[in-house]
This record gives structure tokens, sequence and C-alpha cells, in this order.
């Protein structure tokens, strides 16, 4: 690493959109020969930064020096064409081109216009040799692994005579092997000194490869760190900004008692199942009338786990089992056969229906559980949305009013009264209270604790320590797409002990160095 | 190396056949084909028999090569077959009035492309789906046909008649007409531009993945707005060769060509959701279908709608074809 001038300096960024701050007075700066990882949480503002420091944001305020010169790209291309390149999650590439095509669409090297083939496969050649990657450069990219795509992606990045690269979580489809290929790769760019800014959700990955980290939280700079003096726990401190022990003290409610139920068959039994790219293998047991909990960071996979459970993903690992039975979900029409509900996280775009009506949303998921060719009597209708309407204070209680005029706890009741309906025997609830107000959240806590004392079967994924814990009976926690471990919650598990365990893991993948 | 060398093992390597295996198919139907011709008429063996082939589907050839750049981007134009009438209608009724043959050619040639380009726009600018954008275009034709006159209008232009009747032939009697040479240019110009300019590669790259493509800084829109300006070009010098062939122009000739045009160019292997095919492919799913009316005019007995029959059964075993090599190939 050089103590010089870095190449690439952003000052006092702010960019706001409509109702949103996304990114307020943020300082970065990124040293040639320097991997550098952005973390935070999701919405913590990288993906902004990032879109701002290459053009595709307009920044409210603040400069971008790029080699002590200051900077407005109006977009990816030029920031490009000044050396600034960036390498998507995604492989943004023509699968139905070759690979030497891949690296030089659009700058091939031409004589008169003509395009020179050979002179573009033998550059192709050295590229990727550079990148220690021997393949047919005049194979289809698609015929390729997701790894080598990426390689080849870099490859194209890099050739602009790139002095800034940007990876924006380009290890999330990639296993570990792959994974490692190209942290030896991302090695080799930076000790040419290339300056690498490196987003991603997996810490391990973090602390394997990053020179230095910046954290930022909610749109706001938490620091610049050197990664040998930020330790891992230190580093989820500041991503989700609270003291440990802050947390340790606002949980102050009883313990649940946890009934033995070892003996008993699960109500769902997953064996190893999982989906590449979404979420490793886990083996998680829910019993009736239990409520587990599922913490960890935004995108660590808890969703991902949620829409397995629910089909709404089909696994390619492992088996589920249902009532002790093997029970294959393929969808969630399947799952909702088998007494399986799903608050989704996302109300708006996945849930709730807002020109439908109170009553109309409610009956949503019943309806599609009878099959739509057995029309639920309006009495019937009118008995479970009043009864619903009534038992979750739903307000203005008035059945035929368009969901869109509810407040966002109101449309989450009404959701939760959709699934409530049909009787699930699982009911899964993803973030059930972000985003409404205290009130209302209390009102859905009792009510899962009622569920759950009548028998049914919570899972209960939520952001907030304190709540989980306060509700369930058991804690799983995800960390990197991974099930890292399953705390019962007995009197020595507090929040303390969650976060570290989220921090660190109980069985770390080592990234070798 | 040790590692680079596992990727490389692997990495699913294809043989370099995998990907012409729609062509190499259409190749070996079209051989026998012909060699079932050989085998059950005498006179099928005659070279003349294939020379025929291209003069009756020159500017079928021309009008499908044009259909071959939009269907690279995952695009259709069914606007062709309508341009293909409304340039041999206004070629027509303009040589009628008493034009000079090189203007009438002129403006003829410059109907097509300028239609192309504002379906070309409509569709970029507007997102509009290109069925819908090109079939106002169809319709829009059409009916220009019918504007000009709703009756056939023949044409008596001493340049039309030569091109018409002029034979180039070899001194055993075998002959092709100018049409023909004209079509051969279109393809070798058109295989050219598709493999060695940026132009062409980026019409795969559109059709490959046209998100990517954007990211990629390729011109996206330009592209796709530039390949039905290529097909509306195509579309008027195959409305020309047409109007050498007929020396007319009718208002109701060549309805239902953009079927046999997407035909040809299916059966000719590019796949129609784009990024994959040749030119040289489209160039045998021409000669497919006329093979396939040749065969039946011979067999005699047989209606001419056999040859719809047997399109239709081609057409749909080369598109289960594509479907099974892509599903390989993801």
């Amino acid at each position: 690493m050089t103590g010089s001038r870095p190449v690439l300096t952003m000052t006092g960024i702010s960019k706001t959109f409509p109702g949103v701050r996304a990114l307020h007075d943020v300082d970065f700066r990124l040293f040639a020969g320097e991997v550098h990882a952005l973390m935070g949480e999701n919405g913590a503002g990288k993906s902004t930064l990032i879109k701002a420091l290459t053009g595709v944001y307009e920044i409210d305020e603040g400069t971008i020096t790029l080699d002590g010169e200051q900077v407005a790209f109006s977009g990816p291309m030029q920031a490009a064409a000044h050396g600034v390149s960036t390498v998507y999650q995604e492989v943004n590439l023509c699968p139905n081109l070759s690979v030497a095509e891949n690296v030089f669409i659009g700058r091939e090297p031409r004589r008169l216009g003509v395009i020179r083939w050979g002179e573009t496969r033998r550059r192709a050649r050295e590229l990727l040799a550079r990148l220690d990657l021997d393949i047919d450069v005049t194979a289809l990219l698609g015929t390729y692994s997701l790894a080598v795509q990426q390689m080849v992606a870099i490859a194209r990045a890099i050739d602009v005579r790139a002095r800034v690269l940007i990876l924006d979580e380009p290890t999330s489809s990639l296993d570990a092997d792959e994974a490692a290929q190209l942290f030896r790769v991302m090695r080799q760019l930076r000790d040419e000194g290339l300056g690498i800014l490196f987003v991603t959700h997996f810490l391990d990955q973090v602390y394997g490869i990053a020179d230095r980290i910046t954290v930022l939280r909610n749109g706001t700079l938490v620091g610049e760190y050197r990664t040998e003096e930020l330790p891992q726990f230190s580093l989820v401190e500041k991503m989700i900004g609270k003291e440990l022990d802050v947390l340790e003290r606002l949980d102050e409610q009883p313990r649940r008692v946890v009934s033995s139920r070892a003996d008993a068959t699960a109500l769902v039994d997953t064996a190893e199942l999982g989906r590449k790219g979404a979420v490793a293998p886990f083996t998680l047991r829910i019993h009736a009338g239990e409520v587990v909990g599922l913490a960890g960071l935004l995108g660590s996979g808890r969703t991902e786990v949620a829409r397995l459970l629910f089909g709404a993903d089909r696994a390619d690992h492992g088996q589920i089992r249902v009532d002790g039975g093997k029970a294959p979900l393929r969808n969630p029409v399947q799952a909702i056969d088998r007494g399986i509900g799903f608050c989704s996280e996302n109300r708006r775009a996945e849930g709730i229906v807002p020109d439908l009506s109170v009553r109309e949303n409610m009956m949503l998921a019943m309806q599609a559980a009878r099959g739509w060719l057995r029309p639920i009597p309006r009495r019937r209708q009118d008995e479970l949305v009043d009864r619903y309407v009534q038992a979750l204070s739903i307000r203005p209680a008035n059945p035929d009013l368009p969901v869109r005029n509810l407040s966002g706890g109101n449309q989450q009741k009404v959701l939760l009264a959709r699934w409530l309906i049909t009787e699930p025997r699982l009911l899964i609830l993803d973030e059930p209270t972000r985003g409404i107000d205290v009130g209302a959240k209390a009102e859905i806590q009792k009510l899962v604790v009622e569920l759950s004392d009548g028998g049914m079967a919570v899972l209960f994924i939520s952001a907030e320590l304190e709540e989980v814990l306060r509700l369930s009976h058991r804690v799983a926690v995800m960390r990197d797409r991974t099930m890292v471990a399953q705390l019962t919650n007995d009197d020595t598990l507090d929040a303390d002990r969650v976060m570290r365990t989220i921090a660190s893991g109980t069985h770390r993948k080592e990234v070798q160095r | 190396m040790s590692s680079a060398s596992s990727t490389t093992a692997r990495a699913w390597r294809p043989s370099l056949a995998r990907r012409h295996v729609p062509v190499l198919a259409t190749l070996a139907l079209l051989l026998v084909m012909y060699a079932v011709g050989v085998s059950q008429y005498r006179a099928f063996s005659n070279v003349q028999v294939v020379f025929n082939v291209f003069i009756d589907n020159g500017f079928l050839l021309v009008v499908a090569v044009g259909m071959t750049f939009v269907i690279l981007t995952g695009g259709i134009d069914l606007s062709v077959g309508s341009v293909v009438a409304m340039t041999a209608m206004v070629s027509a009724s303009l040589l009628q009035s008493g034009l000079p043959a090189a203007l009438v050619l002129v403006v003829a040639l410059l109907i097509g492309p300028t239609l192309g380009f504002l379906m070309g726009c409509a569709i970029h600018f507007f997102d509009i789906q290109p069925f819908i954008a090109t079939l106002a275009g169809m319709f829009f034709a059409r009916g220009m046909c019918t504007f000009i006159s709703d009756a056939s209008i023949p044409i008596t232009d001493g340049f039309w008649t030569t091109m018409s009747q002029e034979r180039i032939g070899d001194p055993r009697g075998n002959f092709v007409s100018i049409s023909v040479l004209i079509a051969l240019a279109v393809v070798l110009v058109a295989a050219y531009v598709l493999t060695y300019t940026r132009f062409g590669r980026n019409v795969y790259a559109v059709g490959g993945n046209s998100q990517s493509a954007l990211l990629m800084g390729l011109p996206v829109g330009r592209t796709r707005i530039a390949v039905y300006t290529v097909s509306g070009l195509c579309s008027a010098i195959g409305g020309i060769l047409l109007s050498f062939y007929t020396l007319s122009g009718a208002p109701l000739i060549a309805v239902g060509m953009e079927l046999d045009v997407i035909a040809a160019v299916v059966i000719g292997g590019t796949v129609l959701t784009g990024g994959s095919g040749y030119v040289f492919g489209t160039v045998l799913g021409v000669l497919v279908l006329g093979v396939i009316q040749t065969l039946i005019t011979f067999d005699g007995s047989l209606n001419s709608w056999w040859t719809r029959i047997v399109i239709g059964g081609l057409l749909f075993a080369f598109i289960l074809l594509q479907r099974l090599i892509g599903i390989r190939f993801k």
C-alpha cells in the first residue's frame, strides 16, 4: 500500500431521492494498490455511493476527484473511459458471443472499420492470462461457469487502462472455490497497483481480502478503518449502530417457557435444505406451538430461508418433511395445502393488492387454497372478515375500503389476517413489524404469542433482536447465507450473545490469504 | 496455473458443431430433399433446376436476409410482404407516369428503409412491441398499394424488361437472371456486415442480452432502429426484384410473404429469441422452401398447398430443435 495521495477521493457526497436521504455528507477515499471494502446493511447507501461515483446518479452535493482532478461522470461508460470500471453482481455480458468478443465488443481492434478477429482473440488471450485464466477464447461465454464469466467481466473492465475497479457483490453467486479464485485475481490486480472497491455482504470475505473498510449506516459515514484494527465484532456493531450492552438493557421481558418437544414429531423438518446462490443447506425443526426466531443481518439469507420453506423458491438441495412425511414444496400452493402461510417482508410488492378492498385482500389466500372454482359464500366471508377486523383491531373497521387507504400497520394486519383465515399450522412472518408504529407493533407481538399458545408454529423473522428474543422459544442465527447456530432462548441468551454469534459464528469458513 | 487449467477442465466446452447444429441440420435436410428429387425424377438432376430455385426465390432471399438482421436482435418484422408489394406498386405506377427508370429506382429504394426507420424508432423510443409496430406498418403499406391502384399495373419500361429477360448463362444453356446475382450480392454484403463490422456484432449482442449490451456501452437503440431500416431496405430491393420478375405491380401480391420469410429464417437456424444465427443459414432456409415447391411441382399430382403443410411441419421441427439445443445450452 502506498501512503501517498489516494487515487480516488469522494468528499461530502449527498444525494436525496424524493422522501429519502440516501447519502448525507459521505467521504470515501481509495488508494492505488488496496482492496477497500464498503460495508453496511441493505439500504445503508453502498449502491447509491457507487452509482454516484460512476455517474448513474447525479449528486446533490460533494466533489469527486480522480488522480487529483475533479470529475463528474455522465454514466458508467464515461467513468470506464476515465479508468473507473464496475463489475456488477449479475454478469452483464452476452452469453451468445465468444469470450474474446465479450472482452472487446464495442472497442474491437479494427482496420478501416473491419474487425480484426485474429488480433481480438490474441489480445483477449493475453488479458485472461493476466488473470491466470487459460480458456478457449473462441468458445461461447455461456458455456462457461458463472465464475469464469465473472472473470471475463473483470477482464473487460480492466482492459480500459483501469485505475479503479468496483466490484459490486461479485461473490454472491459464486461457491467457495470460485470465490477463492476471484480473490486470487483481486490480490494480483491490487499488487499491480489497481485500486479495488469491494462491496459484499460476507464478513469473512472482507477479513480475507480487504486492506481497509469504510462503513456506512443509513446513508451516513460511520468511519474508515484499517481491517486489522477493526475486529469483526466491532464491524457488526458499527453496521447496526447500537452498542450491544444498550441492547441488553432494553431486553427486560420475561423468558418464555420452552416445553420439551424433542421427542414429538416436528411440524416442519428440513434436512440440509438449500439453494445455490440463495442459502446454504440448513437443518431446522419447527414444532407445533413453537416460535422460532430468525436473526441475522439484512441480506444474511433470512428471507431466502422463508421462501424455501414456503416453496416460493425451489430448493436444489436436501429435503423438507411436513408431519414427518416427505413434502417437496415446489410452489406456494403446495405449501398452503400443507398449512404453511407466509407474510412477506415486502408487503407492498408481494403481499397487499392495494386496489382491492380489505375484504378481498383477506380472502385471497383462502380462496387460493380452496381453488377458484369454489367461491366462498358471502355470509362466510363477512363472518371471517368481521372476526379478524375485530381480533386484530384493524382501523378503519370498514372491510370494503381499498387497502391502499390504510396505514402501513393496518395493511400489515390485513396481510396477517389473510393468512390467519386459512388457519395455517406454520406461519412465516418476515419482518412483520417493520415500518409500523409502536402500538401496532405491540399488538402484532401479542398476537404471535397468542397464536403460538393456541398451537400454531411461527417462524418469526426480524432485524430487531429484542423483539426476536421476546417472542421466540428458539433463535436460529443466519450469517453469510448460512444458518450458523440455533440457540435455545433460555436465561443465558441475550442480545449480546446473539450479536456475537452473528458476528463470528460457530464455524468459520476460512478464506485463505 | 494449476487452478486455471482446472477451470478449463471444469467448464463445459462445446464442440464447434453445437452452435452450428441448426444450420447443419438444415444443410442435411436440403441435401436429403435434393437426393430424393434426383432419385425420383430424372430431370431433377438438371443444374437448371437449382438455378430456377434461385430465380424463383431471389426476392424472397433478399427479404429473408433483412429479416435475419431483425430476428437476430430478437425482434420481428411483419411489414416485409406489404413493403415488397408497395415498392413494386410505386415503381410500376411511377414508370407508368413516365419517370425515368433511374429516378424510380431511387424513390422505390428509399420508401422501404424510411418506413423501417420509422417503425424502428417507434419500437425503440416508445417501447412498442415489434410485433405491433410492424403490424401497423404492414397494414399501412398494404393500404398504400390499393391507394395507388386497386388493379395491377403492367411495367413496359426498357430497363425493367432487360433486367427481367436478360439471362446470364454457361455454354450448356443453364442460366440465372440478373436478380439472382443481385440477391447473392446482398447475401455476401450482409454476411460481411454481420461478421466484420461493429454494427453486425452489436446486432448479435442486442439479441443475446440487450440489458447487458446497454451496460457494456453498446448503442442498443441505434442498432435496433438500424435493423428495421436494413429490413426495410431489403424489402425494397426484394420489391424491385419482384417487379423485375413479374413486370408489374399488383396490390395483392406477396400477401402473407412475411410468414414465408420468417419460416425460411427460422428453418435456416436463426433463433427466434435472437442472438444466434447466420445469413448462410437463411440462404439454406430459402433453398429448402424452394426445393419443396420444386418437388411438389415435379410430382404434378400434389396440390400446391402441400408446400404449406410441409413448411408447417418443418418449422415446428426446427423450433423444437432450437428449444432442445437451447436447454442444453443453459
